[in-house]
């Protein structure tokens, strides 16, 4: 097997943290986002030597933090459930810049969120949508159009 | 554009400590046994010096002339992709450096990683990593030393491309007539070199 050339990981840092970090924000919120970041690419180094295919880093890269925010979106939901339950949640749930849309976009389908946010805090067409999350661009024009019903929803209750 | 896209254009926003999440980063990474190569640049008197450690040592030191993306990309296909800019791994060496340069350290106290090397170089350069402090011997000695006393030539070659220069001391090796030879980072740096040591042979 022709083996793929690699750039040295503390490229791949300094040319994309900031916006994985921006990404994952919005995602989740900015406290979470710290955690998700080092998540993210802890991973991906763990992954990094056995990758097979280096024309879309970013794009791999992406996909390993829309996992790991869809991992801090479901901790988030439990603890807000267990919350109702009766019992507190070990973190506060509302941070100071969150408010009622932010916590709306977390609480999201893992696709959709990932679709709204590049769509609308990336400002990216839906091509680049897909490129970004390994969908069709008919995909990305679906999820973030019901992405948007669902805020819309959440935000007008 | 809708009030609702309006703000979903504005996220949270709270700039993030970079450098503390880059430190947390690399820790957790050397934790997990992920950080195979560390790197950091730091000053000295021959210019800025990168060092690059290995978990099994001081794998190489690159003069300022080679241009740092060739050597990280060099070492990420050699040894492996996982680089990473670590200055707390390469502190020790960096100290040892130091100490060196102002004249207070004869010898290195670090572990060598030779995978870099291969074969006869590898023969020579170990040879040449026991020449001591102050002392010059020749290109065809080193040969010698490596087991082919005629393949001088070659022994040039591998001094040339010494992965580790300083510490593994290819500036003590010069022509058998007495000429310096030449030098992975320039005449010029083996000079300053020799003349640390006392050992510049006069101008002739």
């Amino acid at each position: 097997m022709p083996r793929v050339r690699l750039p040295p990981f503390q490229t791949l840092i300094d040319a994309h943290a900031a916006e994985l970090h921006r990404f994952l924000a919005a995602s989740v919120g900015p406290t979470e986002a710290d955690d998700c970041l080092q998540e993210t690419f802890i991973s991906a180094l763990r992954a990094y030597p056995r990758l097979r295919d280096s024309s879309n880093l970013r794009a791999w890269l992406y996909t390993i933090a829309q996992r790991k925010a869809t991992d801090a979106a479901r901790r988030w939901k439990r603890q807000r459930a267990d919350g109702l339950d009766g019992v507190d949640p070990p973190v506060a749930a509302h941070e100071p810049a969150d408010d009622a849309i932010w916590l709306a976009v977390r609480a999201l389908p893992p696709k959709q969120r990932a679709a709204v946010v590049h769509r609308f805090v990336f400002d990216l067409a839906y091509r680049e949508i897909g490129e970004r999350m390994a969908i069709t661009e008919e995909a990305a024009r679906q999820n973030v159009s019901a992405g948007l019903r669902r805020l819309r929803l959440a935000v007008d209750r | 554009m809708n009030d609702l896209e309006r703000r979903l254009a504005s996220p949270p926003a709270r700039t993030p400590h970079f450098e503390d999440l880059a430190a947390g980063l690399r820790r957790r990474a050397e934790r997990a046994g992920l950080l195979d190569v560390a790197y950091a640049t730091a000053d000295s008197p021959l210019g800025p010096l990168t060092v690059l450690v290995t978990p099994a040592g001081l794998v190489r030191i690159r003069y300022p002339d080679e241009p740092l993306e060739a050597t990280l990309q060099d070492a990420a296909d050699r040894i492996s992709p996982r680089v990473l800019e670590a200055p707390e791994r390469t502190d020790e060496v960096r100290r040892e450096l130091d100490e060196y340069f102002e004249g207070r350290r004869r010898s290195f106290d670090l572990p060598l990683d030779w995978r870099l090397v291969r074969g006869f170089a590898g023969d020579v350069l170990r040879a040449t990593a026991r020449v001591p402090f102050g002392v010059v011997t020749t290109y065809r000695a080193m040969a010698e030393a490596a087991g082919s006393p005629r393949a001088y030539r070659a022994a040039g070659n591998a001094l040339g491309s010494n992965p580790i220069p300083i510490v593994v001391p290819c500036h003590r090796v010069l022509h058998t007539g007495g000429g310096l030879g030449g030098y992975t980072g320039g005449v010029a740096r083996k000079e300053y070199l020799l003349e640390l040591e006392g050992s510049l042979p006069p101008r002739g």
